[in-house]
């Protein structure tokens, strides 16, 4: 009988434990918005692809790396305040099935829109970051991944400042906790929003970039997402924690079901392994890891 | 009130009778018309902005030049698709009820595997060039069905014949170590038996790893694939895995140079996103890419220079998806040329069409004389062979374009063929089809969509 490769299943881990990493990074776009709004943004992947296609576009014409952050950005913003007042305003107070519907819709727009604009081509993506295999103890690690783990840490770090310490935090908060209630004090539901889908449009640069710089900036960008959902399920849709502790999960599961347990189903498991992994989550805890447990009175 | 002289009058009449009847033969003039499943938004349409680009620039460079096929003008329509079986069979009902269809091109297998009984019963020739069901090169079973220049298993035959010449000769692959990564999806899986077939033959090991679609994560594939050691790994992918592939292989220390690409994995749009991971791969291909062939400088001096080029970034003129396309167009044209010698410089049918691709038999004289010298080799279609023994040669990224790194190369066809011919004689079975011989294959159908009327 062969024995244990006990490194190669470290290498297998530790890989699976940085792809994670990247599926956080899109799950934390769905969060921020799903915290505030009680919506799930179906349109956070096309959000992603608008924001690497526009900034890739922008940087192949001659614009300096760090103005064509800042102007992406800005587009980004102005694309989060033009979603509050065209789209999720009329509908407020709608039930959620409707937001979520509105916001397939918007995937579709924003593909669409993406394309027309910076037109179908596929652009390569250089950070400057070599995704030479980094070795450690005969464990190859890649530099690249570690970098998008240092890139999800400080996001990560700077939501928890923003969510903790700041008036405007205080305020998604509040809004996350009880709507009614913060329309009570005062607080502006429509500036909130507008904020939060800014905040969502910069995730969604960031793990464009970085999916970006992985995949090629091309529209399979916008099917990532399909790495988020099972993440979200576990973690829970309203927990950064969460996002953060599911991604690792699946990452994890997912590359060592593939190794493992992938011969014995013919391979290619890792896609839909990572929903039943979720699924059986699901059956013991309904709101996910992380998620805030909804306590109803009959 | 003005008033009219009978001059006039008579001169009016005389020229309205004239505008009337130039109205009428331009309504009567014969057209040949080409439904198009394109892709041109969707996750694979760089693919399908190239291909389509291509097929159409070279269909307007016959209108332009030639004013059509021997006074046939080429006319199509283009209904999206998005690389989706359901739209591509929406786009087919859409369009099968147009007058005068020459031959359906949807660049999908999937969709081309949807069509196969529709376009029998229509009798329309199915083109997939380069690709489609391996067995349909037996036209013995499928009539109208045309994987032109490579099917799957010729395209893996060219691979390790390949990877044989540079190992040093065929006894050489005794015991060397193939990892064949796939694409989780009917394409990706069609060359499963034959890589396994040509393992007793040769005596190569071989481990074939699937990627689930769409290919956006490998880690594990290729945390595999650094444990098995392989000598060589055939990437058989498509899209966004392509570029993915090659990455991960740098990221887990796998050489470039060792992996051979298939024809779905040989275009620009697989290499550029991979930036210099990819410097020194190599892929197989039935064209080569570049727009220096004189059939190229005429699309560019007569399409593009005259506003009416497909492309909208003409730096992708000569790229590899479009000159495929091009290539694609030569061989649509040239099929419906060869029919009109025997059927008249007409309209043709459907199954006069077929007729014309199963004579399809362009030598390399004839591919220098339509200015493709160097861009594909020859192709030899007969009524029993549908792919037409195309040659295939290997192709370089050197981090800007393609550079040739071989001789044209033929695959094992006599190998090859019993494998083709049993699948097929089993698909006849199952589906109580009749093996046609090369009388059937010559009668012909003049009215589109019908069996009734057939001329010898």
């Amino acid at each position: 009988m062969e024995s244990f490769d006990f490194p190669f299943f470290i290498e297998v881990l530790v890989g699976g434990l940085l792809s994670g990493i990247m599926y956080s990074l899109v799950a934390i776009g769905f969060v921020l918005i799903y915290k505030t709004s009680g919506v799930l943004n179906f349109a956070q992947g096309a959000l992603l692809l608008f924001a690497a296609l526009t900034f890739v576009s922008l940087l192949e014409r001659g614009v300096p790396f760090w103005i064509t952050f800042a102007v992406t950005l800005a587009i980004m913003a102005v694309i989060g305040i033009l979603i509050e007042r065209t789209v999720l305003r009329p509908l407020v107070n709608k039930p959620p099935i409707t937001l979520f519907v509105a916001t397939l819709g918007l995937a579709y727009v924003l593909e669409g829109g993406a394309q027309l604009l910076w037109g179908t081509q596929v652009h390569g993506l250089d950070l400057g970051i070599d995704d030479v295999p980094y070795v450690v103890g005969g464990v190859f690690i890649s530099t690249f991944d570690l970098f998008a783990a240092a890139v999800a840490a400080s996001i990560v770090l700077l939501l928890t400042i923003v969510f903790r310490y700041t008036r405007i935090g205080l305020a998604f908060r509040a809004v996350a906790d009880d709507q009614f209630a913060a329309l009570a004090i005062g607080l502006k539901l429509p500036v909130i929003w507008a904020a939060v889908w800014i905040a969502a449009g910069f995730v969604a640069l960031v793990a464009g970039l970085l999916w970006g710089a992985r995949l090629g900036v091309q529209f399979s960008l916008s099917l990532v997402v399909l790495k988020a959902l099972p993440v979200l399920v576990l973690g829970g849709f309203d927990s950064i924690l969460g996002a953060i502790v599911g991604g690792l999960l699946i990452g994890a599961s997912e590359k060592l079901a593939e190794v493992y347990l992938g011969p014995f189903f013919g391979g290619g498991i890792e896609s839909w392994f990572a929903y039943v992994f979720a699924l059986a989550i699901l059956l013991i805890r309904p709101s996910g890891l992380f998620g805030q447990r909804l306590v109803e009175r009959t | 009130m003005k008033h009219y002289g009978a001059k006039t009058l008579l001169k009016g009449a005389v020229l309205s009778a004239v505008a009337a009847g130039s109205f009428a033969t331009a309504a009567i003039a014969d057209e040949q018309f080409f439904p198009l499943q394109s892709y041109r938004v969707g996750p694979y349409a760089a693919g399908g902005t190239g291909f389509f680009g291509g097929t159409i620039d070279y269909f307007n460079l016959i209108n332009t030049r030639d004013g059509g096929v021997n006074g046939v003008k080429l006319t199509w329509e283009e209904g999206e698709t998005q690389y989706e079986v359901e739209r591509g069979v929406e786009v087919y009902e859409r369009l099968k009820g147009r007058p005068n269809i020459a031959a359906w091109n949807p660049l999908s297998v999937g969709i081309a595997y949807a069509m196969i009984d529709r376009i029998t019963q229509d009798r329309v020739p199915l083109i997939t060039v380069n690709h489609g069901r391996t067995d349909s090169t037996d036209g013995r079973v499928f009539p109208y069905v045309f994987p032109l220049l490579l099917n799957p298993y010729s395209e893996t035959s060219g691979i390790i014949n390949y990877i044989a010449s540079k190992e040093g000769g065929e006894e050489k692959l005794k015991g060397k170590k193939i990892v064949v990564l796939y694409h989780g999806s009917p394409y990706g899986k069609e060359t499963i038996p034959i890589y396994e077939l040509l393992k007793e033959k040769f005596g190569y090991e071989v481990q074939q790893i699937e990627v689930p679609h769409p290919g956006n994560e490998q880690q594990a594939q290729w945390l595999a694939i650094r444990r098995y050691k392989p000598d060589y790994v055939v990437l058989r992918g498509w899209g966004v895995m392509n570029p993915v592939a090659i990455k991960t292989a740098q990221k887990t220390g796998f050489p470039v140079d060792r992996i051979i690409g298939n024809v779905w994995s040989n275009s620009e749009e697989d290499v550029i996103p991979a930036g210099d991971a990819a410097i020194g791969y190599t892929a197989i291909t039935t064209q080569a890419s570049g727009a220096d062939y004189p059939v190229l400088q005429e699309i560019v001096k007569t399409v593009y220079d005259g506003g009416k080029g497909n492309l909208e970034d003409k730096k992708r003129i000569g790229s590899v998806y479009h000159n495929l396309g091009i290539v694609n167009g030569i061989l649509n044209v040239e099929a419906v040329r060869i029919a009109q010698k025997r059927f008249g410089n007409r309209t043709l049918t459907g199954d006069e069409v077929r007729w014309g691709f199963e004579h399809l038999q362009l030598d390399p004289k004839r591919v220098e004389e339509l200015g493709a010298k160097g861009l594909f080799h020859s192709i030899n279609v007969t009524w029993d062979n549908h792919e037409g023994d195309g040659l295939v040669t290997f192709q370089q990224w050197d981090g800007k374009k393609w550079n040739v790194v071989s001789d044209w190369i033929a695959p094992d066809w006599k190998l090859l063929r019993p494998i083709i011919e049993k699948s097929a004689e089993a698909y006849a079975k199952e589906k109580g089809i009749k093996i046609r011989t090369s009388e059937d294959a010559d009668k012909v159908t003049e009215l589109q969509g019908t069996a009734s009327s057939a001329k010898n």
